[in-house]
């Protein structure tokens, strides 16, 4: 096969990949649910082997998918069988701290934790955290916009880097966004940050880092009722305070944390809070009483603050793990990513209750509660014939509660091919249009990991679920199914 | 007042037919930035009113031409703000004009740009096609980041009707302190402090002396202020304002004002003309009349871009060139978004 045969002109025998046995390992990303054996997979440990290999891609007119661990929810790494998997994970070096500028430079590859151990030293740190942080790599934090349980505070991806340097599908290799705190022209960093690989391959990107907080404290409030919760939220906000990390957890949550990791969390708790209050001394000191008269008077049953390092620790470390512990008590879990006004919590998590009656299938809910990022998680089993179809359902439905509460069907794990035909709800077939234009501007021919993120307008119609504006259905010549 | 959605909608679909080019106008306050441009006027400024504001959602979406100043007002009364701190440049700025400009103020290096907090839009692009990115939530990744591909790309792409925000609370207290140093050691010394977790909220130096401003609670302005030093500065919000708004004396001339965006750490340039320093150093103010292509080799080779603000007498392009592949970019992105040229063609390069 000719292709074969110009990459291992690039690459050396390790690092180009297409016996089945080598290719498997790579058939899905984090989202399992979806398979898909690779026709090969490359692993260039060079920018310049990068460019190559997309050089040659873009000859033969061969699609190109990049993966960075494959720790992404949403199938946005998943292979095709007519497209070269890339994996970006050789490009794993820091290349430069420069703590004067608070900036470092790192390669795809390099995890996310990784770089706040690097920098510890100097008193910094990388802001966003996802709960995958010590697995996920920051070239897929850029690709997805990742957020984590410090962004109310902090920001996503998209606020805490500074500049990339990309890959062109015609193999150039292109300097975004810059060391200053912008650049000339389009906001071009912007719009790379979140592309799920569709513009262009990330081969190095220069973080923003932060001092490392004077203090930090996490108070945990349970409550017998999840709407107490949720307003209290809203009570916290309005008093001018803005917590580093909000974090919500509803009862079946709650117990399946405390059960893998005996965080303290109280087990009959409806729900719990966890609110980290960071910055200096004294505003840390002031911020944590207020907060806890705050949760008081709007109906915690319980307030508690961690008392040492150890036990903040402890009570977030059931929080990070809330997903592996909801694994625990169900052989499988799916996990949904919808992002809803604070407000419209209560109803959500209502309709999501009614549904999974009328489903029969569980839920525990996850809930970045300061910036109304909800992750439900539906336990099913995937060995029970046609079950998975149902929770993929199941699914659907609560993404098109989002939309319908003034939400959107993806806070920070991308759309990837999971959430694509929610797309077609989201939005209307102009604007679907205008995202393939703007994809259009940089891959002409559409190479890019193609068929992922945006949907096409026949996929839509196909779906029947199209998004109707004023009564009036976008491209009516388009056949329906 | 209405909404003026259709008609403007209506008002491109009929400069496509005419094959008329349009320059998008609020009230006309930020005219002296960006290169001239040839086409008739298109005045926005009656789509205005604030639509949603939800203090506890920390989100508020109003009308491109809703005045700057009723945003902040409505937003004051809450106590809150945003946190980018926009220059108005004129009393009746609108918020379309300032998202279409990406102006941040002093607060910039710590809390982030006017990009930083557009959360999303509705907006008429080159084909008349009303459209809506992004949304009222902190968190949403559905599709590309269209809202903030608008931030700052001076009308050239599409019309900004509504646009959402996030907000932030105020800080309960703001105090300025000074110091006498050189404008090396005013490097030094916000390179030292931007590594430390201390509660700066701007830092500038005029060429005598460096600003901290801080923002917190009482106690944690007195601790920080015994650990910094320096003199309490009088009337301080007065001071970041006209800095802000190019109110201060240094703005005052009739010569060529840059604007340079630099690594923050990069050392003194040497141009001729006097310089002002904000954003922690990664802003820098020149007031020259040396030649725009050495000033821009210079601040080109350590990675900054120069635009010239004000008083640009049409001998350069306002804006730093874009090299080839970059260019090139732009250029399919322009086209991706108003196939027809439409929009205020050459405002920001004369290729797009």
């Amino acid at each position: 096969m000719q292709l074969v045969e110009k990459l291992s002109d690039i690459l050396d025998k390790d690092s180009l990949l297409y016996e089945q046995e080598d290719t498997k390992p790579y058939e899905c990303d984090g989202l399992s649910a979806y398979r898909k054996l690779p026709m090969l997979v490359v692993l260039p440990s060079t920018v310049e082997q990068v460019q190559a290999i997309v050089r040659v891609c873009h000859e033969y007119k061969i699609p190109v998918i990049a993966r960075g661990a494959g720790t992404g929810l949403s199938g946005g790494a998943l292979p095709r069988e007519d497209a070269v998997l890339l994996s970006l994970a050789r490009l794993n070096q820091i290349l430069t701290i420069d703590p004067a500028q608070c900036l470092a430079i790192v390669q795809p590859g390099v995890r996310n934790l990784a770089i706040s151990e690097a920098v510890a030293p100097m008193g910094l740190y990388y802001a966003p955290d996802p709960s995958s942080q010590i697995a996920c790599s920051i070239g897929g934090n850029v690709a997805e916009n990742s957020g984590g349980v410090h962004c109310l505070k902090y920001g996503l991806t998209v606020h805490n880097i500074s500049q990339l340097k990309i890959v062109s599908i015609e193999g150039e290799l292109l300097t975004i966004g810059s060391h200053g705190l912008d650049s000339s022209g389009y906001d071009l960093l912007a719009l790379m940050t979140g592309s799920e690989g569709m513009l262009g391959i990330i081969v190095e990107i220069t973080v923003k880092l932060l001092p490392i907080p004077e203090r930090a404290q996490v108070i945990m409030a349970a409550f017998d009722d999840v709407e107490k919760a949720g307003n209290t939220v809203g009570h916290i906000i309005a008093d001018g305070i803005i917590p580093a990390g909000l974090e919500m957890m509803d009862n079946p949550a709650i117990r399946a944390a405390e059960d893998f990791v005996h965080a303290g969390y109280p087990v009959d708790a409806a729900a719990i809070l966890l609110c980290e209050l960071d910055g200096t001394n004294e505003d840390v000191s002031a911020q944590v009483m207020r907060v806890c008269e705050l949760m008081k008077q709007h109906g915690a049953i319980s307030v508690k603050t961690a008392q040492d390092e150890a036990e903040r620790q402890q009570l977030w470390k059931g929080r990070k793990a809330a997903f592996p512990a909801v694994g625990r008590i169900a052989p499988d879990y799916y996990c949904m990513d919808g992002t809803i006004p604070r407000n419209k919590l209560a109803w959500v998590l209502k309709s999501i209750a009614e549904l999974s009656d009328q489903y029969q299938l569980p839920v525990a809910n996850v809930f970045h509660a300061g910036d109304g990022n909800l992750h439900p998680l539906i336990l099913y089993d995937a060995n029970k014939p046609g079950e998975l179809q149902k929770t993929e359902e199941f699914g659907g439905k609560i993404l098109e509660l989002c939309i319908q509460a003034g939400g959107t069907i993806t806070g920070e794990h991308g759309v990837g091919m999971e959430k694509i035909d929610q797309m077609c709800i989201q939005f209307k077939a102009d604007e679907l249009q205008q995202f393939h234009d703007i994809k259009h501007a940089f891959d002409p021919d559409g190479l890019l990991n193609p068929g992922k993120a945006v949907p096409t307008l026949h996929r839509c119609a196909e779906f029947g679920a199209m998004h109707v504006h004023d009564g009036q259905l976008p491209h009516p010549e388009l056949e329906r199914f | 007042m209405p909404d003026q959605s259709q008609p403007l909608g209506d008002q491109v679909t009929e400069a496509i037919s005419q094959k008329r080019a349009l320059y998008i106008q609020g009230n006309n306050t930020k005219a002296f930035l960006g290169n001239e441009c040839d086409a008739s006027t298109l005045d926005v400024s009656n789509h205005s009113g604030i639509l949603h504001y939800e203090p506890t959602e920390l989100v508020i979406t109003a009308r491109a031409g809703t005045p700057l100043s009723e945003i902040i007002h409505n937003l004051d009364a809450h106590q809150q703000m945003l946190a980018f701190e926009p220059p108005a440049f004129g009393e009746h700025a609108t918020l379309g004009g300032t998202i279409a400009c990406n102006l941040s103020g002093p607060r910039r290096p710590y809390t982030g740009a006017a990009r930083d907090y557009v959360l999303g839009c509705r907006m008429i692009n080159g084909q008349g096609q009303i459209m809506q990115f992004g949304g009222e939530v902190m968190k949403n990744v559905a599709g590309y980041d269209v809202s903030r591909l608008m931030t700052g790309s001076l009308g050239t792409l599409g019309i900004l009707l509504d646009v959402s925000l996030k907000v932030v609370p105020k800080p309960q207290k703001e105090i300025t302190i000074s110091k006498e140093v050189s404008a090396e050691q005013a490097l030094q010394l916000m390179a030292h402090w931007r590594q430390q977790p201390a509660p700066i909220s701007a830092s500038c130096h005029d060429g005598q002396q460096l600003f901290f401003r801080l923002s917190g609670t009482e106690q944690a302005l007195k601790a920080a202020r015994n650990k910094i030093g320096g003199e309490r500065v009088d009337n301080d919000t007065l001071f970041w304002q006209r800095l802000n708004e190019h109110q201060h004396a240094f703005f005052n001339t009739r010569k060529k004002v840059w604007r340079l965006s630099l690594p923050s750490t990069a050392p003194l340039l040497e141009l001729e003309g006097k310089t002002m320093m904000d954003w922690g150093g990664a802003q820098r103010w020149l007031v020259s009349d040396a030649n725009p292509e050495t000033v821009r080799t210079k601040v080109a080779s350590i990675g900054g871009h120069a635009t010239v603000y004000r008083n640009n007498n049409t001998d350069t392009n306002s804006f730093h060139p874009l090299d080839g592949n970059m260019l090139f970019i732009h250029q399919q992105l322009k086209k991706a978004l108003d196939p027809h040229g439409l929009f205020n063609p050459g405002k920001m390069y004369s290729e797009i």
